[in-house]
């Protein structure tokens, strides 16, 4: 008998359905995997060990290649991210625009790296690539709301408009 | 039939700056004013200055709008559409100060060809119809009909087209060594993976007509005997997914893709993989790998893709731009193509153009224009009366280039001639402010971080070269380092498995072969000149311009200002000085003074 896993953390049971019909869909399609990784972080936000579990059964592949890859790609994430995702660009043009100093004025801000979550779960930091929007750089995405030719006191107001908005 | 189109830029920069809500409330008031049947609205993609943005052009009479905001909508439409009178204040000016009404007019638009570019902010992406209304598919119907695969392939190869993914591999000739593999399976791939990390031409193209590439490819699988295709986007365009997702669609039901297409017999599928945030993936073997559902590592080369590529099967890969010729080529002709560029690269190229230039943004010329047509005409030079130091080319792969190579003209061969190359076409201006050891620093630690970390010169090698560079940039580098960095590079190059690794070290050898004095300058005067390089800055006060008012004091994280027993001549209270071994060098005391007495060097 197939043994029926149950997800902690805030996995609901319509989250486990809908990541069954989709990874049905995705069994038989040729280099499946990454789009149920993609799909499946969709659903919950990150990958829980106990939904990389879930794919690599329904999938028929290693549990250990369902984490090779999970790992390998950047866009996966183990780990829930933050109430507020904020992506600094570090693309060229931006840095080159003074974006380093903007992460660092985030990092004093938040208390995080990048790829970190504040001990509140309000925000996480992320650097990213290029946004597309060179001609604002330096620009930060928050929650895919861009803010664009920041200063280092610009991020900061920014960051306490979010600050107040939770109370 | 529609007297007016408004055209309004809804990607990138633009959307950004909120241009959606311009859309809305061009829509709300012409409805209100009972207009919507005379007056049309449309979404488009890029129109390349997006320095300016949001843009929005009206047609018939082709006037430019800049930094249009949902306020300025009813004055559009009163004034211009109603009353005929342009808004004059949001015209376009030119630096020199004169009023430009339509984007064909500017400075910016003068030196550029679009080809690649030719539909973007033009049509409506979304809508099938205004692709087909400029040509589209014609050349896929042509091809069909009227040509033999070998002749689809002899007017590419004779276009003398050159892949824009990065390295210009002869297009015509990759198609014709996939043609002759034999196999009933072979695949079309479509690099959209743009992992130059300061660029966005492919996703312009992706976001402004999409059906292009979806045309091309179709073109590309008849002529090599294919029947699947697949475009790999970078998860973070999904705007470009969608519009792409929804092009794909309209061909089908349109009997564009899929069975029997035009009714000749030929069958093919797209289907669209996303990327998720690996730079190696834009290897071709890698991005083969990543489609297969796994790691996206790269396979060491023969066998090549032509013979054994995506799945085991012959595969030809192309990049976004690149497809975006192909449909011209094909109803154009080879001959038309050829005379565009120069000698040995042919056609135009699309530049993604950023950092320290006035008009940010896109632009596409024809090759051989020279950079400082590129950056100081059609670019508007550096802002901020600063002077240009450098631009770079290649993104992480690539070089920078110095003054004295300005008036080069740019193509495959100048630009590896010079250290750099083309790349996929980011191109990012740099200024008297920007430290180019920093710089270098910059993009090794981008490739440091996506080094797949399949092989070791390219793992190890490059974490070696950072840390030399890291001890430069913090002033505890020798000069005998400088050579052994030079070295480890040439060894890096020569010996990793990949691209990734075999052009890691070349934005740190032309840094070093052009601003060398740069590098001697960390080294041996344990100096930054362009003040970058934290551990080697210091701020000071000037005590005679100081007049001791504090509030830097206030400021300063590390309590490292405080009060000396020197007033100077005409102040009343004593100057301030700072303590170097509490600064953290935040600057905060330096953007603190309001009298300028704060000093960095
Ligand atoms: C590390 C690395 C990253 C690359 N990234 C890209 C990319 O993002 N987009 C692209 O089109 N080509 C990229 N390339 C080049 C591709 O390997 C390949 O040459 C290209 O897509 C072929 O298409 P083309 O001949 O039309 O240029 C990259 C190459 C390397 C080595
Ligand atoms: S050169 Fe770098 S990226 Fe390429 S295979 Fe080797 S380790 Fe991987
Ligand atoms: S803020 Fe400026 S003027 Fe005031 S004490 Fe500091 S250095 Fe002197
Ligand atoms: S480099 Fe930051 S938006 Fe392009």
């Amino acid at each position: 008998m197939k043994q029926k896993i149950a997800i902690p953390f805030d996995g609901t049971p319509e989250q486990e359905k809908q990541l069954r019909a989709v990874l049905a869909e995705l069994k038989s399609v040729p280099g499946g995997l990454m789009p149920a990784l993609q799909k499946a972080q969709g659903i919950y936000g990150y990958l829980p060990k106990e939904v990389m579990i879930i794919i690599a059964e329904e999938m028929s592949v290693p549990l250990s290649e369902v984490y090779g890859v999970a790992t390998f790609y950047a866009q996966f994430s183990l780990t829930p991210k933050g109430k507020y995702q904020i992506g600094l660009c570090l693309g060229t043009a931006c840095y080159v625009k003074g974006s380093g100093e903007i992460y660092n004025e985030l990092v004093k801000l938040l208390g995080i790296e990048s790829g970190g979550v504040t001990p509140d779960k309000m925000f996480s930091l992320d650097a990213t690539r290029c946004l597309g929007c060179c001609g604002l750089a330096p620009v930060m995405s928050i929650n895919g709301e861009v803010y664009g030719n920041l200063t280092v006191k610009s991020v900061a107001d920014i960051i306490e408009k979010y600050r107040q908005l939770e109370g | 039939m529609y007297r007016t189109h408004i055209m309004v830029c809804g990607v990138a920069g633009c959307a950004s700056n909120k241009s959606f809500k311009i859309v809305e409330e061009l829509n709300k008031q012409l409805t209100e004013r009972g207009l919507n049947g005379e007056v049309k609205v449309i979404t488009t993609g890029c129109f390349g200055l997006c320095a300016k943005g949001p843009i929005v052009v009206i047609y018939p009479d082709g006037t430019l709008y800049h930094s249009v905001k949902a306020e300025d909508v009813t004055d559009i439409l009163e004034q211009h559409v109603l009353g005929g009178k342009p808004v004059e204040r949001l015209l376009y000016k030119e630096q020199n100060g004169t009023v430009v009404n339509s984007l064909k007019d500017t400075e910016f638009m003068k030196k550029q060809i679009h080809l690649a570019l030719r539909n973007c902010g033009v049509i409506d992406p979304e809508n099938i119809e205004e692709y087909i209304g400029r040509d589209g598919y014609q050349a896929l119907a042509k091809v069909l009909t009227q040509m033999t695969p070998q002749d689809v392939i002899d007017v590419v190869l004779a276009s003398g087209l050159r892949g824009r993914g990065g390295a210009g591999f002869p297009t015509g000739l990759k198609w014709k060594f996939a043609k002759a593999s034999e196999g009933p399976v072979k695949y079309v791939c479509c690099n959209a993976d743009e992992g130059d990390p300061g660029a966005f031409m492919d996703r312009s193209v992706l976001e402004g007509d999409p059906h292009v590439v979806i045309e091309a490819m179709a073109i590309a699988a008849y002529a090599i005997g294919s029947n699947q295709g697949y475009v790999y986007v970078r998860a973070e365009y999904p705007v470009a997914v969608q519009r792409l997702q929804l092009a794909i669609d309209q061909a089908k039901q349109y009997g564009l893709l899929g069975k029997n297409i035009f009714g000749t017999g030929f069958d093919f599928d797209l289907e669209i993989r996303l990327g998720a945030g690996a730079f190696v993936c834009g290897e071709e073997t890698a991005l083969m790998t990543s489609i297969e559902g796994k790691r996206g590592e790269p396979r060491p080369r023969p066998p090549f893709p032509a013979i054994k590529g995506l799945f085991a099967k012959p595969t030809i890969l192309n990049n976004v731009e690149t497809y975006a010729n192909i449909p011209q080529i094909i109803l154009k002709g080879a001959e038309w193509f050829s005379s565009i560029g120069t000698e040995k690269s042919k056609g135009t190229k699309v530049f993604a153009l950023g950092g320290k230039i006035t008009n940010t943004g896109l632009v596409e010329v024809p090759m051989g224009t020279t950079l400082r047509e590129v950056l100081f005409e059609i670019g508007g030079g550096i802002p901020n009366g600063k002077k240009f130091k450098a631009a770079q080319t290649g993104g992480p792969s690539g070089g920078c280039i110095p003054a004295q190579h300005l008036d080069i003209p740019i193509d495959y061969d100048n630009l590896i001639s010079i250290g750099s190359m083309m790349g996929s076409g980011g191109l990012i201006v740099m200024d008297e402010d920007n430290c180019m050891v920093d710089i270098a620093k910059f993009f090794l630690e981008f490739t440091v971080d996506e080094s797949c970390g399949k092989c070791t010169p390219c793992r190890i090698g490059n974490k070696r070269l950072l840390e030399l560079l890291t001890k430069v940039t913090e002033g505890t580098a020798t000069l005998e380092d400088l050579d052994k960095m030079e070295q480890l590079c040439y060894y890096i190059k020569a010996n990793s498995l990949c691209g990734l690794g075999q052009t890691a070290p070349n934005p740190v050898l032309s840094t070093l072969r052009y601003f060398k004095d740069e590098y001697i300058a960390h080294v041996v005067d344990k100096k930054c000149p362009a003040g970058v390089c934290k551990k080697l800055l210091k701020y000071s006060i000037d005590k005679e311009a100081c007049i001791g008012c504090g509030m830097c004091a206030k400021k300063c994280p590390a309590e490292a200002i405080s009060r000396t027993d020197y007033t100077a001549p005409g102040h009343k209270l004593a100057s301030m000085a700072i303590d170097n071994e509490k600064c953290v060098k935040c600057g905060a005391c330096m953007s603190t003074c309001k009298f300028g007495a704060v000093k960095k060097g």
